[in-house]
């Protein structure tokens, strides 16, 4: 397209938009105290800025579009090309252990319980990449595994004494329990209904949450929920919180051990089988029901631990920490990061949860962020950031197969 | 000796409308039977009714697996189907596009293979075992069908008739003594629509299938079936050898029918 | 089994008419305003859960979005009736400028929505549509609060106590019965719209058959954007409407309306219009007298709990998809 056409059409663009946001972003109303203010000066800015980007859109739209009529494959992310690589791969790897054990020690404390909370967030990503990600099922109500979890700790420590290590693999096996049992119903249906049917539930839950006084103690939360022991032993503030920040790496390192694990076997496949062709994978010999349903638990399991470091870090919660914005929030995580890529959902974690801590002043523009970027990275990106790399096998003519050569690294 | 496939007044309903109407087909043992017929027939809706995608409104399907006695197929769900031994491919494509080529063989491998959740995640030695084997059963497979070449390729990134070739691949990983092929030459060439006739009969011969395809490629169809039923407008309107169905006055209208519509 | 449901329901319908019947007798007055609140709330929905209908039966996604074009409907009537009753406008005038001007936003705004969200990713996994949606629902919502604030604004009822309607105001309000007769009269239009106008007819076609309408010649992309536009235009009354009546807004407003009509849809057999409007008003009565009779605060779980209940049994909904017109 000429660049004068391209010009024309960027023009017509913004000046659309100049009118398409003109009383809401120019008129600014205030019906208590009766007064307009008329900032049109904002009116300029959705004229310079949708101009451009509306140039950009159209540019990488055409893009999208001749890639996707080439048929290029597209080359490995370049992570996991050093991350294949031998020679890359171990000084890397070494380097980010030492960078994640000196974090607590080298920071103040504020930034280590940001990371604790980001960390959270790589399991939860982790946990509902499989749910999304492996077997495509759209579950909007993921956050209800976390209050099960995080509920679990306040509630069976209130009443019973339980401590952090004799709740911690309770409440994976209540998520598992909890995913099963809202899974059975729901999991008959469509992928869109599945979507709305999940976000229900886990409004239902929070909503129960806040009404059964008697139960949760309503929206007051539940306060003085202790810290983990060390056999026994109590740390201080500080420490407890260095303790808690290596609990939560030791149970990342978990998570995504387990989930390269299962990923690249039986279940695994027919996860991915199941998101690609229900039909076909069924013909295959998969039992679709059976398979979706594990996929729902083990995703379940991983948000209620998710859900039990959450109560012990803030030692408080109420059902305000377990609104369906953060179901979207760890949804976006998983997309952004690049669906079914264990590598791209960490780096979505990170990213998207600890800059907006740190960048305060576009704190206030996250959720705006998130919801533009699922738009646009669903309509030019669909793999996300990084995309997954299947695992890749190497055979000497008909021999047996070299297993040792597999490129273990992609997913670790 | 009981027929392999023994499918006996089979009916499917639409709402009002009788897709298959009281068809019943035997094949036996070692057979390559065909399944022709105008488009819209009710072909594929055989294969579905026989695979449990749909759920036939009546009739019956006998299934009589080599040294197994007589099942009931009917009202079994897909999966359990194939892991009776019958398996199919599709008439659209429809590999599995996220995964590589031995991916989707190793698909095939799923209901062949014991491993659990725990088992999965804690990769005790005979989990390893399996796993490994399942790769290198995958692999000869692809070597058998010539896919070998491919092995870690994307599926999607395949040329037409090796997707076509794939999917018979992946069928086979399920390690069926029927297969079902809805029109494996649709979109070939005639180079590899020949070396699909070639394939076909050399899993007859050397792998002990039996086969059944719905097939529009006549000429594919007469050279290589032992045996054709023919079908139009859900009726079962004859059966013979290709010599018998070639000189059938019936197939003749009912083709000959067909092409004066589609004028 | 079949026996097993009929008589199930007929129990459950036993039961339900029982305490109907009982509550009627005790305390008619206190019904009747249940049954009439539930009606208006009814009509809002239907208003709501047209668009998403329309859109599902053409194009087979949940238009997450939707809800956000209704919230920005109310609030562009909202912005203008301020400053235009600031300038000392006729009130007459303001409330025709008001409703025009909400319904041109909301009808932009959807057809903006579609061309940047959804077009891209027609030919694209169902899932990717929907996420974008998600996305674009996300985005619309923080918009409208950074750009305007996070608080209720009070607004300001456009529709005056009817004189002539004094003597009945006690059982149900001006503001409700106008509720109530304009959703009747937009449905009337709509009908006749669909029915009847080139528009309409290609719009039936395009749910039936994409490629098929295409091949004769429609052109779906615009038939795509008249359904976006039309199902915004609807949900920017239904805005507007249920501002006056509740009297104040915020941003999150077209969240919980947007669900709540989307369930509607669903419950009356999503891709049928009767269905939508038929399902708004049983939803709305039916959570109205359980909010009357039982627990006002557990009101969202009953029309989740519905949900879940019609998908689970009966997913085609009560005029399912097959026997109804589908748009």
């Amino acid at each position: 397209m000429p660049i004068k056409e391209q010009l024309k059409q960027s023009l017509i663009f913004a000046f659309w938009f100049m009118i398409l946001t003109f009383p809401i972003m120019v008129i600014k109303v205030n019906t208590i105290h009766n007064t307009i203010v008329f900032r049109w000066a904002n009116l300029l800015w959705v004229g310079v800025l949708s101009f451009f980007a509306s140039w950009l859109w159209n540019y990488f739209l055409r893009r999208t579009e001749a890639r996707k009529k080439s048929d290029v494959d597209e080359d490995v992310p370049l992570i996991h090309q050093l991350l294949q690589n031998n020679r890359f791969r171990r000084p890397f790897l070494g380097l980010l252990a030492a960078f994640f054990i000196a974090y607590p020690f080298v920071f103040p404390m504020y930034h280590t319980s940001i990371m604790i909370s980001a960390l959270v967030y790589v399991m939860l990503g982790l946990g509902l990449n499989i749910v999304v990600g492996l077997a495509g099922l759209l579950d909007l109500g993921y956050v209800a595994f976390y209050a099960v979890g995080a509920y679990a700790y306040a509630l069976l420590n209130l009443h019973f004494g339980l401590s952090f290590w004799m709740v911690l693999p309770l409440s994976a096996l209540l998520g598992t329990m909890f995913g099963i049992l809202l899974g059975y119903p729901v999991l008959r249906l469509r992928g869109d209904y599945l979507a709305i049917v999940t976000l229900g539930f886990g409004e239902i839950i929070r909503i129960v949450l806040e009404n059964w006084d008697e139960f949760s103690n309503g929206p007051r939360g539940i306060s003085d929920i202790p810290a983990p022991t060390f056999f026994g032993h109590q740390f201080n503030q500080d420490n407890t919180m260095i303790y808690i920040y290596f609990i939560v790496i030791a149970l990342v390192l978990m998570t995504i051990f387990f989930v390269n694990r299962l990923e690249n076997s039986k279940i695994g496949r027919a996860w991915i089988a199941l998101r690609d062709d229900e039909i076909a994978c069924q013909a295959m010999g998969i039992d679709k029901f059976k398979t979706k349903l594990t996929a729902f638990a083990l995703g379940a399991t991983w948000a209620a631990m998710g859900g039990v470091i959450f109560a012990a870090k803030t030692s408080y919660i109420n059902p305000m920490s377990f609104t369906i914005w953060e179901s979207i929030t760890i949804l976006c995580v998983v997309v952004i990061g690049g669906m079914g890529s264990a590598v791209g959902v960490i780096a979505g974690a990170l990213v998207l949860i600890l800059l907006p801590e740190y960048l305060r002043a576009v704190a206030e523009y996250r959720m705006l962020v998130f919801g533009a970027l699922q738009v646009i990275v669903m309509v030019f990106k669909p793999d996300g950031l990084i995309k997954s790399v299947r695992k890749v096998y190497t055979f000497k003519t008909s021999q047996e197969p070299q297993q040792e050569k597999i490129a273990h690294g992609t997913h670790t | 000796m009981e027929p392999i496939l023994n499918v006996k007044n089979l009916t499917m309903k639409f709402g009002g409308l009788k897709a298959l109407d009281d068809v019943s087909i035997a094949i036996e043992k070692g057979q390559i039977a065909a399944l022709i017929g105008p488009n819209g027939a009710g072909k594929t809706t055989f294969f579905n009714c026989i695979t449990g995608i749909y759920d036939p409104t009546g009739g019956e399907v006998q299934i009589t697996p080599p040294g197994k006695n007589t099942q009931s197929l009917k009202g079994l769900k897909p999966n359990y189907v194939t892991e009776r031994g019958v398996a199919r491919t599709f008439q659209n494509i429809r590999l599995f596009h996220g995964m590589t080529v031995l991916e989707n063989v190793m698909i095939g491998r799923h209901c062949r293979l014991s491993s659990g959740i725990i088992k999965a995640m804690l990769k005790p030695p005979s989990q390893r075992e399996e796993e490994k084997k399942a790769v290198y059963d995958s692999y000869e497979i692809l070597e058998k069908i010539g896919l070998d070449k491919y092995v870690n390729e994307m599926a999607v990134n395949l040329p037409y008739g090796a997707q076509r070739r794939l999917e018979i691949a992946r069928a086979l990983a399920t390690e069926p003594f029927l297969l079902l092929l809805d029109e494996p030459a649709a979109g070939m060439n005639p180079q590899e629509t020949k070396e699909l006739d070639d394939l076909i009969l050399w899993l007859r011969d050397n792998e002990n299938l039996t086969i059944l395809l719905i097939e529009h490629d006549m000429k594919l169809v007469m050279s290589l079936s032992d045996w054709i039923h023919v079908v139009d407008y859900g009726k079962k309107i004859a059966e013979g050898t290709p010599k018998e169905i070639k000189a059938n006055p019936d197939v003749i209208k009912a083709y000959l029918g067909e092409e004066s519509d589609d004028a | 089994m079949r026996w097993i449901s009929i008589l199930l329901g007929l129990a459950v319908t036993g039961i339900i008419g029982f305490f109907a019947v009982r509550e009627l007798l005790m305390d008619p007055m206190y019904f009747f305003e249940l049954f009439l609140g539930g009606l208006t709330r009814g009509s809002i929905y239907a208003l709501i859960a047209l668009g998403y209908t329309m859109v599902y039966g053409i194009i087979q996604l949940i238009n997450f979005a939707h809800g956000e074009i209704y919230m920005i409907g109310a609030m562009t009537a909202l912005i203008v009736a301020t400053v235009l009753g600031m300038w000392g406008w006729n009130t007459a005038v303001i409330v025709i400028l008001a409703f025009v001007f909400a319904i041109v936003y909301s009808c932009a705004y959807g057809f903006t929505v579609e061309k940047i969200a959804y077009k891209p990713l027609r030919n694209a996994p169902r899932l990717s549509a929907l996420i974008s949606a998600i996305g674009m629902s996300l985005f619309l919502q923080n918009y409208v609060m950074l750009a305007q604030t996070p608080d209720f604004l009070p607004f300001h009822s456009l529709i005056p106590d009817f004189q002539f309607w004094e003597p009945f105001a006690h059982i149900i309000t001006s503001v409700e019965i106008t509720i109530i007769i304009t959703t009747v009269i937009v449905m009337i239009l709509l009908g006749l719209l669909i029915k009847f106008t080139r528009i309409g007819k290609a719009m039936r076609a395009t749910a039936q058959d994409k490629v098929m309408a295409a091949l004769l010649g429609i052109n779906v992309n615009n038939v795509i954007s008249a359904t976006f536009v039309v199902g915004s235009a609807t949900a920017a009354i239904g805005g507007v409407l249920i501002a006056c009546h509740v009297g104040q807004i915020n941003f999150y407003i077209g969240f919980l309306a947007g669900l709540k009509a989307f369930i509607a849809a669903v419950l009356g057999g999503i891709g049928s219009i009767p269905g939508a409007v038929l399902g708004s008003l049983v939803l709305g009565i039916s959570e109205s007298f359980f909010t009357g009779y039982f627990w006002s605060e557990y009101e969202d779980v009953f029309a989740f709990t519905i949900l879940v209940v019609i998908l689970i049994f009966r997913p085609s909904g009560i005029l399912g998809r097959h026997d109804a017109q589908k748009v």
